[in-house]
């Protein structure tokens, strides 16, 4: 197994006076691909969102490759897919310029070059959207909006990926390019940690799956994989090795 | 054209295109952060400034660029710290501002709120050459940082989280551009006056919107419209004797109505020419399925 590429031990983080995350350790190694699942308000979103510093941590520490996060300034290495809501602005910006914003952590001084140029090309080949590089993001689905994201996060190069939701909202067939554009990632290397609500399409390609409750990890370990019947719609997943008098482990995997 | 024969057109009109330039070039990014009512804020922080130059006897100018780079720079401040009622803080800003002046300005020996009218509305025509040593000195720094930062300040504009994560300092990035912000406002004081600057930041943007679709276009336009009734305004009101600022201020509206008008048919336009360059692409309309009679019986 590589080297720990994101390692989060004890960590603990409050929104407002609400605790959101107890002490949760996580580590994903180099080349992983991890899944972070949970019902809504489990603070899967919380704990990428304190990895990235976006939310402060009371407590515990953060490793991103090795070196306290505080003291992180390698960003080139990450891609960073937010969920989305934020990627249009007040002004209309086309494909191009969005995804060559995810460029500027190898651009010195905000100076693009022509490899530079190239990279955000062949971002948004590797998404599918060359051919709609010109538009404006507001003419976009949410599915294609959402490939733009992942093609911002894929313009540095990155060598791991971190991504809050790719798939919500997204439709089918941009959901099959995403999952092709992420194997072809893994394939080459890339460790990914990425936030579900649901395994989807993405299924096949997650190593390991953490679960959240209560901003407590309660499984640390192959996906659950849904069969007979937890596999019908709206079942919930009852967690087998949950102590025994538990209430059944909602994950909101299936429902 | 006579009116070039005079000093004080020619620094008038100089002012006039430097703010032509500048407040679009600023409000770009505070639209796209979704805070195009800041520069307003930031003209009713700088009366403040106003009434302290006068009862300081320093220059009203340098003096409304600090305390308006003050009001700016706390403004972000209470963005940051202040999620919840935050609205609330800036409402106080602003409406302290306003009230600093105008208290400010009437504790000072012969001030009257008479002279505060001339920053409150412009008065182009008594812009003094000191007046235009500063404005151009003022104008060269918004138009480097507006320029030469565009593609970090269009990152954090965007969106501020990824902007994070791709290791721009996202902080320092945002005072950059509350202080520019700031700047402008006095920049401008002067020709539109501090009640109608946002305007100029704002609706020449908003007009190049109708048009466009990238960024970089936006701006291009939005800084022409800018100068072009900035010149316009300034050449109006000396034929005609009308207040400049106010010319400016609706002739930048007419040109926002005007496009708009304009942009509805570019776009169906737009959209034919797109349907007609992919033959066998979508169909413009949905096709009434098979085995349905157009009076709405459907076959079985």
């Amino acid at each position: 197994m590589g080297e720990p590429v994101i390692s989060m031990r004890g960590v603990r983080a409050e929104l407002g006076a609400r605790p959101v995350l107890r002490g949760i350790d996580l580590t994903v190694h180099r080349g992983e691909v991890v899944a972070l699942l949970g019902a809504n308000g489990s603070g899967k979103s919380t704990a990428v969102r304190s990895l990235i510093g976006q939310v402060p941590v009371s407590a515990g520490g953060i490793e991103l490759f090795g070196t306290p996060r505080g003291r992180f300034r390698d960003w080139r290495r990450v891609g960073y897919v937010p969920q989305r809501t934020t990627a249009a602005g007040g002004v209309p910006a086309t494909v191009t310029e969005v995804v060559t914003s995810g460029r500027l952590s190898r651009a010195r001084f905000g100076l693009l070059r022509k490899a530079d140029h190239a990279a955000v090309r062949r971002a948004l080949e590797l998404v599918g959207m060359a051919d709609r590089a010109k538009d404006s993001v507001d003419a976009l689905s949410g599915g294609q909006h959402q490939r733009v994201l992942i093609a911002r996060a894929l313009a540095a190069d990155p060598e791991l990926l971190i991504m809050d939701e790719p798939m919500a909202g997204v439709d089918l067939a941009s959901q099959e390019v995403l999952a092709g554009t992420l194997r072809e990632q893994v394939a080459a290397g890339a460790t990914v940690l990425l936030v579900l609500h649901e395994l989807g399409p993405l299924e096949p390609l997650i190593d390991r799956a953490v679960v959240l409750r209560d901003g407590c990890v309660v499984h640390d370990g192959p996906p659950p994989r849904a069969v007979g019947q937890h596999a019908l719609p709206g079942h919930d997943h009852v967690h087998p090795h949950a102590p025994a008098g538990a209430e059944p482990l909602r994950t909101g995997l299936l429902s | 054209m006579t009116f070039l024969d005079y000093a004080f057109m020619q620094r008038a009109l100089l002012a006039a295109v430097l703010v032509g330039i500048t407040a679009p070039a600023v409000g770009i990014y505070l639209v796209q952060r979704r805070q195009a009512l800041m520069g307003d804020g930031i003209g009713h922080v700088a009366m403040t400034g106003v009434g302290l130059g006068f009862l300081l006897s320093a220059s009203p100018v340098w003096m409304a660029t600090a305390v308006s780079i003050l009001g700016a720079v706390l403004m972000e401040l209470i963005r940051w710290y202040g999620r919840t009622r935050g609205d609330i803080a800036l409402a106080m800003l602003f409406y302290g501002g306003m009230a600093g002046g105008v208290m400010f300005i009437n504790l000072a020996p012969g001030g009257s709120n008479a002279n505060l009218t001339s920053y409150l509305f412009g008065s182009l025509t008594t812009v003094s050459p000191s007046d235009v040593t500063a404005i151009c000195l003022l104008a060269a720094f918004v138009m480097l940082v507006t320029l030469g930062l565009r593609r970090q300040l269009f990152a954090v504009s965007q969106d501020e989280e990824f902007a994070r994560v791709t290791g721009l300092p996202v902080r320092a990035l945002n005072l950059l551009t509350a202080v520019t912000a700031a700047v402008t406002v006095t920049v401008a004081m002067r020709v539109v006056g501090l009640l109608l600057v946002s305007a100029l930041m704002v609706v020449p943007v908003a007009a190049a919107q109708q048009l466009t679709r990238s960024f970089a276009a936006t701006f291009a336009i939005a800084v022409a419209i800018g100068v072009s009734v900035t010149i316009g305004g300034t050449i109006t009101s000396y034929y005609q004797y009308v207040p400049p600022g106010a010319t400016i201020v609706l002739l930048t509206i007419a040109v926002f109505i005007a496009l708009t008008a304009l942009a509805a048919p570019l776009a169906r336009r737009r959209a034919r020419a797109l349907a007609a360059a992919q033959p066998g692409g979508d169909p413009a309309e949905c096709a009434i399925p098979a085995g349905r009679t157009p009076d709405g019986t459907v076959g079985v």
